[in-house]
């Protein structure tokens, strides 16, 4: 994808426990680091720390296209696997207009069931319509834009905010 | 370890149902483990003494892995929901396999313990309540016959409220009823040439004057009573919120707006109040004037009677459509004044931050934007809104002309008089106006509805850390804290992973670490103002969750690095933790607390007022006071929660000889953040990323040279590299 993938200053490989092994420039080598964005709504693509398990911050990466193919797929399969954030499609049925609410809903990662403690669990984002719906698990729902969503999950949606 | 087909007598001994599959797609999977495998329906493993299973969790999804010490062998993911059954899985597991290694039956789980949580269990109770305790019932909608929950006390008064409700609307029915013989025996005859019956217009007009007198004698006593009762629940509503809302817990005031819970608790109340004593006294009148005047009218005649109340289902049904309409559009209005008054509540006490940036056009935007939200809800409610009440007038104008058609045409055929006709007139213009005040009780309703619903927000929260039903009596506290295994959450974020701490009685254990290692989050475990996730804190042997919460916190004394005082005296704000200490007792605590000397150099002494953040006193001063206050409670178990560090060093100093008579005799634990100030602490205990990494006093610890020995050198390193305020500083390293 990148024009000149150039190699990076550090290595990052999977060892058979599953954990990614990082060697630094300066030889140091740390397993079980994880890579975290640094923007995780407002811009997810720029800005990667990989930090090590004891919580340092190794590496900042400031674009994964400039990394090789191997480290920027090993980065990505990690975060995929890190990041649970699924994009609420469709709101089935609520439980109530009153919370706590449960809330059948259609997601990006498919069909469930979330628990709205309060209405102030749902965080507006900047975009335009973009709204962070927190669950009682902590688990973070997003919708992208809530004018975007059919007529039905407006008018549920319409009654918390 | 290799794949095999499970045996068909192996019955599970553990279940757990996932949620997840491997790209984190909501799928259902099963994991189950017999007496020899652990499987999870597509591949299964045999156990051996060196399968192990972790689990762990990262923004709400946790992650159980197999492996055998060498490889990973599976990974199972699962919403947080289900982390207590995937503990409980883990633990069966571990059982199951240590059991197999060592050949012995698997010990049996210990009764009276939760399985999950590892917190004590009543002896009658199988499901712990600290575990079972999420429940998610909704509110029902029928949110305002909650209220009857607030009325039943004053039942007798409501009763006589009734009564006199009935007598008065049947005084108010009378004048119209004597119109008709007025028309029909004196007016129309006299029209005709007969004379004037003077004694039946009297009485007549007697009658008429009458009616009116007990109407306006019994509405009067009816509406005394009932704002009476109403005044009563309302006060009542507002106080038991209150109660309750205090009783809650850190956390839910943690995830609260001030200005929110300001607005719900005054102006939500208020709302509620005139709601009962205005808008549902009318309603109530209402439907007794239109049933009563109903069979009035049905006893004169039927065949008119039924014209008249023709337009009413009309009316009906455009309440009931609007109706929806407007309930929504006002919880909302609710919610968008909550979040107008919210940014006063953030902006004002941090007005020194938005002054000293410079950003006040900023925060008067956001107000204005608020508002701006505001009138566009507003609007658009009142669109409907003001379509509503002309509809119904138009409706009642429609209901008149249709009985004068009617009612001309039956007087044509001659089957009613013309007094008849004036007396149907002259109800249902009666009948009408009610109406149109009935329709507008909709929108009173559906604001009160809204009001109590949040109300009732706040009394269906059940505090995260409840009182237990049979509280334990908790033996004489000697000091002794024990921490046992003890995991803390929040959110999703794990702060505590696994303490284990014994505190000895009068022991004083400093705490010490990074910002954000669990140090406060510890403290405020043991002060119980948040329940473990897992574990268990005991003192003098009992689980901290058996107990009554007031009960314990009796013994704790707590000093804050920001101290807060409450409006009122000096005198008070020392006593505030034992209203019925002598003024003696006040004056030895502020002596020993070193406070005494400046209290009376304040222009009352211990009378003096203190404001709401004590501005009138420095932070030396105020930090005294408040340690005046943790002596004066005489508590067994003291935390120091950065008591000094608010403070410059010679303010420190006078604090820290105040904190030594306060710590004398008593278990002490004290964060700083200065390890100096921990020197005499007979314990170090060093914390980072929510383990304990070292224990010792502050010799052993600097022999040892780890983790608190770095911190020690970086902190003393700092001060000499620190450079002094005004000295050219180093440019920050600018990003590559």
């Amino acid at each position: 994808m990148s024009s000149a993938p150039r190699s990076a200053p550090f290595a990052l490989t999977r060892n058979p426990m599953g954990r990614l092994v990082y060697v630094g420039a300066d030889g140091g080598i740390h397993e079980g680091v994880v890579p975290v964005r640094a923007f995780a709504l407002s811009a997810p693509d720029q800005g990667i720390a990989l930090m090590s398990a004891e919580g340092r911050e190794l590496e900042w990466i400031e674009r994964l296209d400039g990394l090789p193919e191997d480290v920027r797929g090993l980065i990505a399969e990690e975060l995929a696997q890190r990041e649970f954030m699924p994009e609420i499609k469709r709101i089935v049925a609520v439980s109530s207009f009153a919370t706590p609410s449960t809330w059948r809903v259609e997601t990006s990662r498919g069909a469930t069931e979330l628990v709205l403690r309060s209405e102030d669990d749902i965080r507006r984002l900047k975009g335009p319509g973009a709204l962070l719906i927190a669950d009682s698990q902590g688990i973070h729902f997003l919708i992208r834009d809530r004018k975007m969503l059919d007529a039905q999950s407006q008018r549920i949606l319409k009654r918390f905010l | 370890m290799t794949a095999s087909a499970t045996l068909p007598e192996a019955s599970p001994l553990a279940t757990l149902e996932i949620d997840l599959d491997d790209l984190l797609e909501f799928r259902p999977g099963l994991l189950s483990l017999t007496a020899t495998q652990i499987s999870d329906g597509r591949q299964t493993w045999t156990l051996t003494p060196r399968l192990t299973l972790t689990h762990h969790d990262h923004a709400g999804v946790g992650t159980l892995e197999l492996d055998d010490g060498e490889r990973r062998l599976a990974c199972w993911r699962y919403s947080m929901g289900r982390n207590p059954a995937a503990l409980k899985f883990e633990r069966a597991f571990n059982r199951q396999r240590d059991s197999l290694a060592s050949g012995l039956p698997p010990p049996p789980l210990l009764a009276g313990i939760c399985p999950i949580c590892r917190g004590p269990l009543a002896p009658d109770e199988d499901d712990c309540p600290n575990c079972a305790r999420e429940l998610h019932t909704p509110p029902s909608t029928w949110t305002l016959l909650r209220l009857w929950r607030f009325a039943r006390p004053y039942k007798g008064m409501l009763l006589a409220g009734f009564l006199l409700t009935l007598a008065s609307t049947a005084a108010t029915l009378v004048p119209p009823y004597l119109t008709m013989p007025l028309m029909d025996d004196v007016l129309i005859p006299y029209q005709n040439g007969k004379p004037l019956d003077v004694a039946k217009v009297g009485w007549l007009l007697g009658g008429l004057l009458g009616a009116a007198l007990l109407a306006w004698g019994l509405g009067w006593a009816r509406t005394y009573i009932l704002a009476l009762v109403s005044e009563r629940i309302g006060a009542d509503l507002r106080t038991t919120t209150y109660e309750h809302l205090l009783k809650l817990s850190l956390e839910y005031f943690g995830g609260k707006r001030t200005g929110d819970l300001l607005a719900r608790i005054g102006t939500e109340t208020d709302r509620i109040n005139v709601f009962l004593s205005l808008h549902l006294l009318d309603f109530a009148t209402d439907i007794l004037m239109i049933a009563m005047t109903a069979v009035i009218l049905f006893t004169i005649n039927p065949w008119l009677a039924l014209a008249t109340l023709v337009p009413l289902p009309v009316i009906g049904w455009l309440i009931h459509a609007v109706r929806d309409r407007l309930r929504t559009g006002f919880e909302q209005i609710d919610r968008v004044w909550a979040e107008v008054t919210s940014v006063l509540a953030d902006t004002i006490p941090g007005i020194r931050v938005v002054k000293a940036f410079a950003q006040e056009a900023r925060e008067a935007q956001r107000f204005r934007e608020a508002n701006k939200h505001n009138l566009h809800v507003n609007d658009r409610l009142n669109r409907v809104w003001s379509l509503f009440a002309p509809t119904v007038g138009m409706l009642t104008e429609i209901g008149v002309l249709v009985v004068w058609i009617f009612g001309i045409w039956l007087i044509t055929e001659g089957s009613i008089t013309v007094g008849v006709l004036t007396a149907f007139l002259a109800y249902i213009t009666r009948f009408y106006t009610r109406l149109d005040s009935m329709s507008r009780i909709v929108s009173h309703t559906q604001k009160a509805a809204a009001g109590a619903k949040r109300i009732f927000d706040i009394l269906d929260h059940v505090s995260s850390v409840p009182d237990p039903a049979k509280p334990l009596v908790l033996p004489p506290v000697q000091g002794g804290i024990r921490v046992e295994n003890v995991h803390f959450r929040y959110g999703n974020r794990a702060i505590l992973r696994g303490i284990d701490l014994d505190i000895q009685p009068g022991e004083m254990i400093g705490l010490v670490g990074h910002s954000g290692s669990g140090k406060s989050t510890l403290v405020n475990l043991i002060c119980r103002f948040y329940d473990v996730s897992e574990g268990a804190v005991k003192v003098e042997g009992v689980d901290l969750r058996s107990v009554a919460v007031a009960d314990y916190r009796k013994h704790i004394g707590l000093v804050l690095q920001e101290p807060f005082l409450f409006f009122g005296t000096i005198a008070d704000n020392i006593a505030y933790g034992r209203p019925d200490a002598t003024r003696a007792e006040i004056v030895a605590a502020a002596r020993a607390a070193h406070a005494h000397e400046f209290i009376l150099r304040q222009p009352f002494g211990y009378d003096s007022l203190v404001g709401e953040r004590g501005q009138a006193l420095s932070g030396g001063e105020r930090q005294r006071i408040s340690i005046a206050r943790a002596l004066l409670i005489n508590p067994k178990i003291l935390i120091l929660d950065e008591a000094t560090s608010a403070v410059d060093t010679e303010t420190e100093f006078e604090i820290q000889q105040a904190l030594n008579n306060l710590i004398r005799g008593r278990t002490t634990i004290a964060i700083a953040h200065r390890l100096s100030t921990l020197r005499r602490a007979d314990r170090l205990v060093v914390m980072d990323r929510g383990r304990i990494v070292e224990i010792g006093d502050h010799d052993e610890l600097m022999a040892r040279e780890g983790a608190y020995w770095r911190l020690y050198q970086a902190q003393t390193r700092q001060l000499d590299a620190l450079p002094a305020l005004g000295a050219p500083v180093e440019e920050m390293e600018k990003p590559a």
